[in-house]
């Protein structure tokens, strides 16, 4: 039997425009990486939600969250 | 004994063939292998032969012989147990899992099968004992025969589950994006950040409003188990559009809060609105979900009951 160890329903890190930065105060239970665009932004994004196996959702302030579900 | 020898063989058979032909295999995939045909079949012959052997003994005054049964109930209680462990183990290594509610309603059906194939083979040895056998055994076996298909058209079509058709009004609904918020209708499934995820919804998603006709199918339609039942087949059926590394296309069935109406949102690998409502109609209403407030009082008083 394979024993998967995970996080649900945690931000597992963040993702931020510079301009939004100073909205994180604290980054939960993962990082917040900063963006230079929205490019940037999108692309963090998605190789995160990748490798963590969750989903980016977006708070529409410039602030992107990566969430196990 | 001897006298019941060709009676009881006669029926165990018939009720094994019986077993055969209710041990269907079709998108539930189960049992697609050769094992499982055998551990079923072995398991509904003996069944059969219980049932065959029950009445014969009866009439020989072998009273102990009937305490048998008991043990048997026993034995196919274990069925269960293990139909719900060999599915619950493969469950979690489904993309889109069954759910606890289906694995218990299949394991269920499965333990149920053998009670219905005793019963049967009780019947048809008691019809054989006290008709059947005056006559030629072709004749006495084609009797047994015709009874058993009799028998076989009479499960077939009065165990026929539920549908959710006749819970439901199913219709297709649009797809559509609030920001970042994903709908089918005026039904919210989620939030979605990244752009890439809404243009493969935009253009792939499929979306279906499921509206209860009653408020006990609302109440049925509510239960959780019943709407991950819904999405496994959908997927199944469908084509899955998901690996592990994209949970963000995992199909929803959300529900309206305020009128109880159901959305399906999913990325089928084949868009066809058609062959997806056709899929949703057909899935059974699974016997743990169903409630019936309405067969209660307070229930009767609700604004929003119509008889």
């Amino acid at each position: 039997m394979i024993i998967k160890t995970s996080l649900g329903k945690i931000v597992l890190a963040t993702v931020v425009l510079a301009e939004a930065s100073q909205l994180v105060v604290s980054g939960g239970a993962g990082p917040v990486y900063v963006a230079r665009d929205s490019q940037e932004q999108q692309r963090l994004a998605k190789y995160l939600s990748k490798i963590t196996e969750g989903v980016a959702h977006d708070l529409e302030n410039g602030v992107l969250i990566i969430v196990r579900h | 004994m001897k006298t019941y020898f060709l009676s009881i063989v006669l029926t165990a058979s018939l009720g094994g063939i019986l077993r055969l032909l209710i041990l269907r295999s079709d998108y539930r995939q189960y049992p697609t292998y050769p094992h499982g045909y055998i551990s079923h079949l072995s398991l509904g012959f003996i069944a059969a032969a219980l049932g065959a052997v029950a009445l014969p003994a009866l009439l020989e005054e072998e009273f102990v012989a009937v305490t048998f049964l008991a043990m048997a109930a026993q034995q196919f209680r274990e069925i269960r147990n293990i139909e719900r462990e060999t599915l619950a183990s493969l469950d979690s290594i489904e993309l889109v899992p069954r759910g606890q509610h289906y694995i218990e309603g299949i394991a269920r059906t499965f333990e149920a099968r053998n009670f219905l194939i005793i019963a049967c083979a009780l019947a048809l040895s008691a019809l054989d004992l006290a008709f059947f056998r005056r006559y030629q055994l072709p004749l006495r076996a084609a009797g047994l025969a015709a009874a058993t298909l009799l028998i076989y058209f009479l499960i077939s079509n009065i165990a026929g589950d539920k549908r959710l058709e006749h819970l439901a009004d199913i219709r297709q609904g649009k797809v559509h994006f609030q920001g970042p918020n994903v709908f089918v209708d005026d039904i919210h499934f989620m939030n979605l950040g990244l752009e890439e995820a809404k243009e493969e919804y935009l253009n792939k998603a499929l979306g279906l409003v499921l509206v209860p006709k009653t408020i006990d199918a609302a109440a049925t339609l509510a239960n959780i188990g019943q709407r991950q039942a819904i999405v496994h087949i959908c997927a199944k059926l469908l084509g899955i559009y998901k690996d592990v590394d994209s949970p963000e296309f995992t199909p929803l069935v959300r529900r309206q809060i305020k009128s109880g109406k159901l959305g399906v949102l999913i990325i089928p690998a084949t868009r066809d609105p058609q062959a997806l409502i056709a899929a949703v109609k057909r899935v059974p209403v699974l016997e743990g979900s169903v409630s019936k407030p309405s067969k209660s009082h307070a229930g009767r008083e609700r604004d929003d009951y119509q008889d």
